[in-house]
């Protein structure tokens, strides 16, 4: 019981740690870096896991980790978010055990991890729609594609040409470090298209937070914005989106993500260093089965249709 | 007169009490300087490649897309001046008006609650009136001026110069206080109303104090991260016109803040951020001396003119 006890005070020690490195890892991404290594000592190293990475993620890995520690005691997890790339740089440097992204490793970033003797593994945990939201006042309903990528490439500067008041447009985007941002301008802007080299119009307002996109689309009527489907609120109005100009124009929805029709989803990751085993293999198949129920209630996409 | 040995041994302990606490001081007066000499090192370590990697031209040109290797500095570093130097028109006349009022005209009561109350101010987190200017001052912005967005460098600039002030105001009034009461005496004696000898003669007076005041306040300004982030929308645009005034902006620490957090170690852009960091070191550092050269100058000319 006291040996417990120790443990346990040194996994709260390393939450804390881990917590305080990643509030100050916007600035500081060196020192995030440094104070996990000190966190992943070898001898909490099997009953605790660090977990960081994809902001989009935060929650939903949150909400799994405080389920999972509510089961199973003797296991710690700490999560934390900072976006994608810092998660993996973390898994690529050794300093965690499982990085959330909501994008794929690049190649640059696998060679890297494999020079540090590292191979990640991939599982996919969830899916996740990006919704493209105007204000409640905005009379446009649908979208396609294309026209959501000259609105963003700034070649649509009035939202009459598209069927909306004759008012600007102003374009909301997450900030470069978030893996959404990533995955819009290759699949929306550049319509998936690798050797496009459109690029988001330098007016494009960069927000630093997903509550940033919201608080400005709620209150602005010439705004237009993306984000996951698990953080649009209700006061935020969802455009309905077609691939094409005949359509169907669908809105996003568990169901529409899961049949396809819907298309801007993607798949949300967690990334291990090499096959994981013990604690991180019994958590990660944990959240590919019974974890799949919270995936709703946080807005997001489970893997499979509940009940299958 | 000898002293018994044990007052020479408390003499002895006295004194080497004394030395140790001595070198201590010295220690931690030296150290603080090498820890700021040490963190410049590093500032030009990891931000000086970057001045190799990409062409000077490419460096200071007009479009800043770092995830594709365009690395053009200038929309940020104008940006940061052009929010800063807007928050100084707006703090400046307010900050004197206060602190002129406070040293001047207010009753003795008055002062006492008003000083406390401005330092008060100083102690807003930036981010809580980050928040504000988000939810209350951009709005406004939009629908009084009519702007496609309220995210505009004005409306970051209003919330910079909410910061400045209270830097300002303590400061000019400190150079208020230094005018020696003759003056204010003489004024009166000539004839001069209330008004005139404030205006004429107090605060030209204090003129260089002032100006320190600037200086300081626009140290904080330009410095300041998490507010300007929130509410001056953070788009790259080459400032051009007065109505840029009226447009998103992105400053220089807004930048590093938002990308230091995913840049790969070692990239470019990991250099690039460093790059601006020493631009912006640089900056402050000019700011700075501008303050201290005319504290200086008030100095030797015995705190007037």
């Amino acid at each position: 019981m006291p040996l417990r006890g120790t443990t346990h005070r040194m996994a709260i020690a390393c939450l804390a740690i881990v917590c305080a490195a990643g509030c100050a890892g916007r600035g500081t991404a060196p020192n995030t870096v440094g104070a996990a290594r000190v966190a992943a000592a070898p001898s909490v190293r099997d009953s605790s896991i660090l977990n960081t990475g994809s902001d989009t993620l935060v929650n939903l890995a949150l909400a799994w980790a405080e389920r999972y520690m509510a089961l199973q005691p003797e296991v710690r997890i700490s999560v934390t978010g900072g976006g994608s790339g810092t998660g993996i740089a973390s898994l690529i440097n050794g300093t965690i055990q499982i990085a959330n992204a909501s994008r794929e490793m690049s190649a640059e970033e696998i060679a890297e991890a494999n020079k540090n003797g590292i191979t990640p593994v991939r599982f996919t945990v969830a899916l996740d729609a990006i919704a493209v939201v105007v204000n409640p006042r905005n009379p446009v309903k649908g979208l396609t594609l294309r026209q959501i990528s000259d609105l963003y490439a700034g070649k649509t500067a009035r939202w009459s040409s598209i069927g909306g008041d004759d008012r600007p447009v102003v374009l909301l985007s997450r900030e470069s470090n978030s893996g959404t941002y990533v995955y819009f301008l290759e699949q929306v802007l550049r319509l998936g298209d690798g050797k496009s080299t459109t690029l988001f119009s330098p007016e494009t307002l960069l927000m630093p937070s997903s509550e940033g996109i919201s608080t400005e689309v709620r209150q602005n009527v010439n705004a237009i914005g993306y984000d996951g489907l698990g953080y649009v609120t209700a006061d935020q109005k969802m455009v309905a989106v077609a691939r094409t100009a005949a359509g169907p124009f669908v809105l996003p929805s568990a169901a529409t993500v899961l049949d396809k029709s819907y298309p801007v989803s993607r798949p949300l990751y967690m990334y291990t260093a090499g096959e994981p085993s013990g604690a991180v293999r019994a958590y990660l198949d944990w959240v590919m089965s019974e974890g799949q129920g919270l995936v709703t209630e946080l807005g997001f996409v489970p893997l499979r249709k509940s009940g299958q | 007169m000898t002293a018994s040995p044990r007052g020479r041994a408390r003499i002895r302990i006295s004194r080497f009490s004394e030395f140790t606490i001595e070198t201590l001081i010295r220690v931690l007066g030296f150290s603080t300087i090498g820890l700021v000499l040490l963190i410049f090192l590093f500032l030009l370590r990891e931000g000086v490649p970057v001045f190799f990697q990409v062409p000077l031209r490419g460096l200071f040109s007009t479009r800043w897309y770092p995830t594709f290797g365009i690395f053009g500095t200038l929309p940020l570093i104008l940006g940061s001046i052009l929010v800063t130097l807007l928050a100084i028109v707006i703090a400046l006349p307010l900050g004197v008006a206060t602190a002129v009022f406070v040293r001047e005209v207010a009753p003795r009561w008055a002062r006492e609650i008003l000083k406390p109350i401005i330092e008060v101010l100083a102690g807003i987190p930036s981010v809580v009136l980050g928040f504000f200017g988000m939810t209350f001052v951009a709005p406004m912005v939009r629908d009084v001026l009519g702007a496609p967005t309220g995210l505009t460098a004005f409306s970051g600039a209003i919330i910079l110069a909410y910061m400045a002030l209270p830097t300002l105001i303590s400061v000019a009034e400190d150079a208020l206080d230094s005018v020696p009461r003759s003056y204010r005496d003489a004024g009166l004696a000539m004839g001069a109303t209330r008004w005139q000898t404030i205006w004429r003669v107090v605060v030209p007076a204090a003129r260089s104090g002032i100006l320190t005041a600037v200086m300081l306040g626009m140290g904080r300004a330009i410095g300041e991260t998490m507010a300007v982030m929130m509410v001056t929308g953070n788009a790259a645009v080459m400032p051009s016109s007065l109505a840029s005034l009226f447009r998103p902006v992105r400053t220089m620490t807004a930048t590093i803040a938002a990308e230091m957090g995913e840049v790969a170690r070692g990239s470019t852009h990991y250099h690039a951020l460093f790059g601006i960091g020493i631009i912006l070191f640089v900056l402050t550092f000019v700011i700075n001396l501008a303050a201290a050269k005319a504290i200086f100058q008030k100095r030797r000319k015995g705190g007037l003119r």
